[in-house]
């Protein structure tokens, strides 16, 4: 029973931490604030939700399990919040996001003033 | 395995770390920081069970509490410019 317990949690901490490097990846990687946002958002919904899940299996029924709850209640709860927050403080700014002609005309045309006499 | 865990979320703090110093928008160094809280609160949580001293959790939910106010402050502050907000009973003078 405790094998299993042990392999069981070996594999949500191992997959969680995974899902951290390429939510960061992806941050890395993205080209555009908004796209970078939901790269983000895999840390506080795999990554984590894993993490404490596997925590929570080595711990057993104890007070530390609570903790841990609590922790991802916290995540649960606040991180949607701020990432809401940010956006919409983005776009209050005025920043645009990237839409896919942008993108594409990015790619195939050097500078930004050929870009817009193009269109 | 929970020295492997933490060294996966070192190098994720390390990968979104360069994202908090190239960013371009200061939307993304926001964006970078409150990812940052949020993985040194797993790396709090890990390294408590790693060196067997269950206590680093009060530590991590202390970290993830101020880490929201930290991000809705500097949030308004960069949308509104101050953090009081104008129009409120007893700012008019």
């Amino acid at each position: 029973m405790s094998e299993v317990l042990n392999a069981l949690s070996w594999a949500c901490l191992v997959s969680g931490a995974a899902f951290c490097v390429i939510s960061a990846l992806g941050m890395i990687r993205m080209p555009d604030f908004y796209t970078r946002v939901h790269a983000a958002s895999v840390t506080d919904t795999a990554g984590a939700g894993f993490l404490l899940l596997g925590m929570m299996l080595q711990a057993g029924f104890t007070l530390v399990t609570v903790k841990l709850i609590i922790i991802g209640l916290l995540i649960f709860f606040t991180s949607p919040t701020a990432t809401h927050a940010l956006c919409k403080a983005a776009l209050t700014r005025g920043l645009k996001p990237l839409l896919a002609h942008d993108y594409t005309s990015a790619e195939s045309v050097t500078s930004p003033e050929e870009a817009t006499s193009k269109r | 395995m929970f020295t492997a865990a933490a060294a996966g979320l070192l190098v994720a703090l390390g990968l979104v770390l360069v994202r908090a110093m190239l960013g371009p928008t200061v939307f993304d160094r926001v964006q970078a920081g409150n990812t940052i809280g949020t993985l040194a609160m797993l790396l709090l949580a890990v390294i408590g069970f790693l060196t067997g001293r269950p206590e680093f959790l009060d530590l991590a939910i202390i970290y993830g509490l101020l880490n929201v106010v930290g991000t809705v402050a500097v949030l308004k502050f960069f949308r509104f410019g101050d953090l009081g907000e104008p129009g409120g009973k007893g700012t008019e003078q």
